[in-house]
């Protein structure tokens, strides 16, 4: 115990432990709304369509993230334009961006003279090597989901409900859409240093899966997603830095683990409940 | 009383297909209208135009200014089709009435006590006050149904528009709902879109025919050659005997 106290002398580990705590109540909040309104597979394009962004950061030696949060902002703008449009297949558009994305990034990395090490991170990420500048980027987009939730909750959620009577009742039904999708892409990329692009989406959904299972409102699934969200990555953190392995892997896996354990939790609940109540009605009619 | 909403040669479609031609409707305080006609030939988009989520190609939608100081009043309320909703969405029965209070045009909605009192006391006249708290994934079809007439009548409109409200629901339930809107024609005029011939008629005041074009029948009776002429692939399940009064031609 003494060991793991001792971490937090290190500026990296406070840093690591900042981007958990951060990430956390970005990817809580934003997660759910992603997982309420069923947008994971749109979320996942714009996790990927991001990539081309970090290549040309890279071609052209400016932050990569920059380059990614232009690119993903630039998307999801497009597919959330996109949808509004009848004639348009959604999922195969989505498919082909999220591609595209892919496809520009790896001709810009290729173009770009020597060997990027530094590209492995941003595939697979590395809470212990999150920047300063990913880091303040990540406090001011969660202080503004904060606000953002805090006064216009309801109106989100009405939208995100029912879009159609939402419209005939005359809420900004278009601002919210793009306001929410351009939070949603930014969560996405900021979060890309933590577990990388190939994860990311997994951290935006699985602690709400899990919270889901204990409750199904909208404003406890957040709670409940943020708390999951920081158990995973502490011991997502602690498990990468003790065992040496990647820290996006390492809370990917404890993620999934403790969906399972809740899972099976609560299964076993249920069925007790129900013997319980078996065991009572026998009791009862036993004593007729 | 008064006009509420008038639709003068009203075009309505989507990019080059028109599905209205040339409706004219005057839809006043008291009306009860049903509107039939066979799929596709324009129930649901005469039900868009109405409420303005889409504009019409030519022609106009004219809504008389209501007047109304209250914040808590509208329009219009209305009763989408039940198919569309999410069932699985975390959303408390309460939180879906109270989005008939949100105020228009305003990102910001802050719901004060009176609200709040509103929204239980409406669920409690359709006798599912019991269900505020519960989310809207643990219903039944006809709770459901109850829980969105609710939001469509909490902030007490001067129209109420229902979409197929006989869609997916019980037949005991139909009958409340019917007595129910019977009981809300006396506070605002209803327009509702229905398959079930027998059952609307019989309630309504007057009826509108929606095949392309708009013909109003200033009566609730409807003759068998008339069901013919739209080619309605409908069952009439009617209550008592149906009057067999042939209305005249269109034109």
């Amino acid at each position: 115990m003494e060991n793991f106290l001792q971490l937090f002398n290190y500026q990296f580990f406070i840093n690591a432990s900042l981007a958990a705590v951060l990430s956390s109540i970005a990817c809580g909040i934003i997660g759910t709304y992603i997982v309420s309104k069923r947008i994971v597979f749109i979320s996942g394009g714009i996790t990927h369509a991001s990539f081309g962004g970090i290549g040309i950061g890279y071609y052209f030696g400016f932050n990569p993230i920059l380059g990614a949060m232009i690119f993903s902002v630039l998307s999801a703008l497009g597919i959330e334009y996109m949808t509004r449009k009848t004639n348009v297949r959604e999922d195969s558009v989505i498919a082909m961006l999220w591609s595209f994305g892919m496809a520009v990034g790896i001709i810009f990395v290729f173009l770009t003279p020597g060997y990027s090490a530094n590209l492995m991170s941003f595939l697979f990420g590395n809470i212990l090597t999150v920047t300063r500048l990913n880091l303040l980027l990540l406090a001011v987009l969660s202080v503004i989901i904060i606000v953002v939730f805090l006064l216009m909750y309801k109106t989100i959620l009405f939208v995100a409900f029912d879009e159609q009577y939402a419209r005939a009742a005359r809420l900004p039904v278009k601002f919210v859409n793009y306001m929410m999708i351009t939070l949603v892409a930014l969560t996405i990329v900021l979060n890309i240093r933590v577990v990388g692009i190939i994860l990311v989406i997994s951290l935006l959904t699985i602690p709400q899966t899990i919270a889901n299972i204990f409750t199904k409102k909208f404003e406890r699934i957040i709670l409940l997603a943020i708390v999951i969200g920081l158990i995973g990555s502490f011991s997502g953190l602690f498990l990468s830095y003790y065992f040496d392995i990647p820290s996006g892997a390492s809370i990917i896996f404890f993620l999934v683990l403790l969906f399972f354990l809740a899972k099976i939790g609560k299964n076993l609940q249920t069925f007790f409940r129900i013997r319980n109540q078996i065991s009572e009605e026998a009791g009862k009619s036993g004593s007729l | 009383m008064g006009k509420i909403i008038e639709l003068q040669s009203v075009n309505a479609g989507y990019d080059d297909e028109i599905i209205l031609h040339h409706v004219n409707l005057t839809i006043n305080d008291g009306d009860f209208i049903g509107v039939i006609g066979p799929n596709g030939g324009g129930k649901t988009t005469l039900v868009k135009i109405i409420i303005g989520l889409i504009k019409p190609l030519s022609g106009k939608v004219i809504y008389h200014n209501n007047n109304f100081s209250d914040n808590n009043k509208r329009l219009i309320g209305y009763l989408p089709q039940i198919s569309n909703t999410d069932r699985v969405f975390p959303i408390s029965v309460l939180n879906v009435v109270l989005s008939g209070l949100a105020k228009p045009r305003k990102l910001v909605n802050y719901f004060n006590k009176e609200q709040v009192e509103k929204a239980h006391e409406i669920l409690a006249e359709m006798g599912i006050g019991h269900l505020a708290k519960k989310n809207i994934g643990e219903l039944s079809g006809g709770q459901m149904q109850r829980v969105f007439l609710c939001r469509a009548i909490v902030a007490r409109p001067r129209l109420l528009i229902l979409d197929e409200p006989n869609s997916f629901v019980d037949n005991k339930f139909e009958n409340d709902l019917y007595n129910k809107l019977n009981e809300l024609n006396q506070q605002m005029a209803i327009l509702m879109v229905s398959h079930d011939l027998g059952t609307i008629t019989y309630y309504v005041k007057t009826i509108a025919c929606v095949n392309r074009e708009l013909h109003y029948h200033e009566s609730n009776t409807i003759s068998q050659e008339q069901l013919s002429e739209y080619n309605c692939p409908i069952q009439i399940i009617a209550h008592g005997d149906i009057p067999h009064t042939v209305l005249k031609k269109h034109n």
